[in-house]
């Protein structure tokens, strides 16, 4: 049970506030509800390489990260399709200091050109690191234009194409913050050795009087139900055959997500999970095998994807896939495989509580996608998910016209 | 009106007083030394079992970690598939992992589970049988994983430095092959189980919410019976045998648009007086995200994504090692920048104000990372398994209040010398 309170700004800001008297730290995480799936198709990267942008210096301090370090404390940041997050963990005598830092770069960043320019350098690097200069690294960029053909979530949070990051202009930085970047968009989640007395009294003296802006309205266009599978082949310079199928899922907000979920947790993420057992260790067709997906909060894309043992044929790899998904359709998976999928995510749930960043993040997360209660609440509906639940969803999302497959083929 | 130009005021690191969270000790019957911190906040706990039983033990390549990796893969009793579902029904996790001293067999589960996990972690750990087709399937899925990474740049340029830093027949340079793969067998591994892994070889490492029984149950399970009898085990001397040659460039694939740069040198191990006085002089340089080689050639010219410095602890020999992946037409000049870098902290004091900056960062860091019983046994552990108590925990802190510029700078004369790096490109 995570305990918190909440109240809002008058700007719109929503705070919430966990206290834990056992640790000497403090987080202090900001969320903004804002993400890839946001950016204009012309100009896709931008909420990422935003996010770079944010530790450029704001408005009244030059220096984003010298004074946090001397304050004890260490930030990061991740962007993800659906939302931006920033965090800050310092000693907590120190914790003004974070909500001096954050709500200058809320008011206002400082816009510099150099920043930009430098940023701009970073964020092209980043992308060659992960997505070019890897085995298999395009992989995703393939999937998701294979997979959507109308919703934004067709490109990845770092973008569609170098471009797009080379060629950002300091007018439409500006023009992304003042629409995204306001209270009304925001999440404040102060956490650790804190009273809810002492934030309150901050919040209002470093955050009270940002302006609250326009609340941003998300129209986004839907993905059309996909009725007919989706193929592509691949031949890279890459050392082994690779197979990957992505099958539309729901969102993480629908209340069919539970049950979705688990279904991947019995497909895969264990010794013990069904395609590891038998496409792994029993016909040895994959050196190894995995299900996941994102939990975005649009409807999403459970993957499988796999490396074909050397001297294994594509079609009979791909087939044995199938038949364990047809298992999955045709019978109900035995009530001890469902507790063992409910145990394994009980203990996940416990070891994320254990720490107080992690427990930060979430109450932001649950607070963005509904209510920060719901992180209490979040086992119940894991528990409540039947074993015709899990048939249920296996027919819905393994249905063969839900399926996008690249075959990903070794050449020279 | 706030001055929001004005920073509010802080408590400076020096004046944080951190404590090492105090560690119980008892040995179960048999002798086994047990190491336990408590916690009762949360609901979960963490088992762990360290043998010396690492690569510097192996006599074969990659039969350490190949023991230590198949242990859980067949006992007497029960199959790999069988053990793998007593311990995911429960939604634990058994991790191991074998590393140049030591290997580990790690529990993390609810604490309410625990009595349930025992006994299949007493068969992985005493009863394992090594099955024939379970090394075939390792052998064949290790390679195909390290066909992959070989055209990584990054996972070439790792191999290729320690190599040059230690030699390649040194456990600490030593890297995978697929010919090192085809020669494993089940014998090998038996037999070194069966010297390493046995009772008198065991510390157990405990930490979390632990049940009013837990003794009586490590008792009955790993303390009642000398397990795989009595072995001693003679750590042999190797000595590293670095390279002659200093620079190298070499093309793992012609179209890589990045270079995984290597700079780095011999250093002394953890028991140098020296040692605790770069950990600051390493932070400085490299070792924080607003060291001077991030401030330099990330956030300044943008050639990298991430550079970082960092101090090798290993138990016989230490080595600084500065590694980045950058842009393939800027990777000469960021080795210029690198030692520009060197060249500065050798030639000029660091200022008061960046020298108190990364006292309080690393202090600030330190009291973070002691936040939580798996946190604080995971430093108790590093200090016994090398050997060291709380004086070296608190000495390092003391060397982080009170080192001045002036001995950084002389740590930087001693160490901070380019002809003394090894450097590399791979692209």
């Amino acid at each position: 049970m995570v305990h918190f309170s909440k109240f809002t700004l008058d700007n719109g800001l929503r705070v919430i506030v966990h206290e834990d008297a056992t640790t000497p730290m403090a987080v202090v995480n900001v969320l903004y509800d804002v993400g890839a799936r946001d950016e204009d198709p012309r100009q896709t990267g931008f909420a990422h390489l935003f996010e770079h942008l944010m530790f450029g210096g704001s408005i009244n301090i030059p220096e984003y990260d010298e004074p946090l370090q001397m304050a004890g404390g260490e930030n990061n940041a991740y962007t993800t399709n659906d939302l931006t997050n920033y965090y800050i963990e310092l000693p907590a005598e120190n914790l003004e200091t974070a909500f001096w830092l954050e709500s200058d770069r809320m008011l206002s960043l400082a816009f510099s050109e150099k920043s930009l320019e430098v940023q701009r350098k970073v964020v092209v690097e980043e992308y060659k690191e992960h997505y070019i200069n890897k085995p298999y690294g395009d992989v995703w960029h393939k999937m998701r234009e294979l997979a959507y053909s109308t919703h934004p979530y067709r490109w990845m949070t770092i973008g569609k194409e170098l471009k797009h990051i080379e060629d950002a202009k300091l007018e439409d930085v500006k023009s992304f913050f003042f629409r995204h970047y306001r209270p009304q968009n925001a999440i404040l989640v102060v956490a650790g050795k804190v009273t809810e007395a002492q934030v309150k009294a901050l919040a209002q003296k470093w955050f009270g009087d940002i302006p609250s802006g326009e609340r941003y309205v998300r129209h986004l266009p839907q993905e059309p139900v996909q009725d007919a599978p989706h193929f592509l082949e691949i031949k890279s310079k890459v050392p082994l055959d690779a197979l990957y199928k992505a099958y539309h899922m729901p969102s993480r907000i629908d209340p069919k997500y539970y049950a979705a979920d688990l279904v991947s947790d019995v497909l895969s993420g264990g010794g013990s999970s069904r395609l590891h057992q038998v496409l792994v260790k029993e016909k040895k067709l994959f050196s190894n095998i995995e299900c996941y997906h994102f939990g975005s909060l649009d409807a999403g894309l459970m993957a499988i994807e796999g490396k074909l043992v050397k001297g294994v044929k594509m079609k009979d790899a791909e087939k044995a896939v199938e038949e364990e998904l047809d298992k999955l359709r045709s019978e109900l998976i035995s009530e001890r495989e469902l507790q063992k999928v409910k145990n394994r995510v009980e203990s996940m749930l416990a070891f994320e509580d254990m720490g107080l960043l992690s427990r930060a993040n979430n109450l932001a997360f649950y607070e963005l996608i509904g209510d920060a209660a719901d992180m209490n609440t979040e086992f119940a509906k894991y528990e409540a998910v039947t074993v015709a639940d899990i048939q249920e969803q296996a027919r819905a999302i393994f249905s063969p016209a839900n399926a996008n497959t690249i075959h990903y083929y070794a050449g020279n | 009106m706030i001055n929001r130009r004005q920073a509010p005021a802080i408590k400076d690191a020096v004046n944080f007083d951190i404590q090492l969270k105090p560690l119980e000790q008892f040995r179960l019957d048999n002798g086994i030394p047990v190491y336990v911190v408590r916690s009762t906040e949360q609901e979960t706990l963490q088992l762990e079992l360290v043998f010396p039983a690492g690569s510097w033990y192996e006599s074969e390549n990659l039969v350490a970690s190949a023991t230590n990796f198949l242990m859980k893969n067949g006992t007497s009793k029960h199959s790999a598939l069988e053990i793998n579902e007593m311990i995911e029904y429960y939604g634990a996790y058994l991790n191991r992992g074998a590393y140049h001293e030591n290997a580990t067999y790690t529990l993390h589960c609810l604490s309410k589970h625990i009595t349930e996990l025992l006994p299949t972690l007493q068969e992985v750990i005493q009863d394992p049988v090594f099955p024939e087709q379970e090394l075939a399937i390792f052998i064949q899925n290790m390679k195909q994983k390290l066909a992959v990474n070989l055209q990584k740049s990054e996972f070439v340029a790792n191999r290729h430095i320690d190599k040059y830093l230690f030699g390649e027949f040194h456990p600490y340079g030593r890297v995978s092959s697929m010919m090192a793969y085809d020669a494993l067998q089940t014998e090998s591994l038996r037999a070194f189980y069966q010297q390493h892994y046995t009772y008198n070889n065991c510390k157990i490492f405990l930490a979390g919410n632990l049940p009013d029984n837990m003794v009586p149950l490590l008792n009955q399970y790993f303390g009642s019976t000398k397990w795989n009898g009595e072995r001693h085990n003679l750590r042999p001397e190797m000595p590293v045998l670095p390279a002659e040659e200093k620079k190298y460039r070499i093309f793992n694939d012609e179209n890589g648009v990045q270079g995984s740069i290597r700079v780095a040198r011999a250093f002394p191990n953890r028991y140098h007086p020296d040692f605790p006085k770069m950990l600051v002089l390493n932070t400085i340089f490299g070792g924080y995200f607003g060291s001077r080689l991030m401030s330099n050639i990330r956030e300044e010219k943008g050639y990298t994504y991430g550079i970082h410095s960092q101090l090798y602890n290993f138990r016989q020999a230490g080595a600084l090692n500065i590694q980045t992946e950058a842009g393939r037409d800027v990777c000469e000049k960021a080795i210029a920048e690198i030692y520009l870098e060197m060249n500065r902290l050798r030639e000029e004091p660091i200022p008061e104000e960046e020298l108190s900056l990364v006292r309080n960062f690393m202090i600030g860091s330190i009291l973070g990372d002691l936040d939580g019983a798996f946190q604080v046994i995971q430093r108790w552990k590093n200090l016994i398994l090398n050997d060291l108590d709380e004086n070296y925990f608190y000495n390092n802190i003391r060397t982080i209040k009170t080192i001045s510029a002036e001995e950084l700078q002389q740590m930087a004369r001693l160490y901070l010398v380019p002809e003394d790096f090894y450097e590399l490109i791979v692209i």
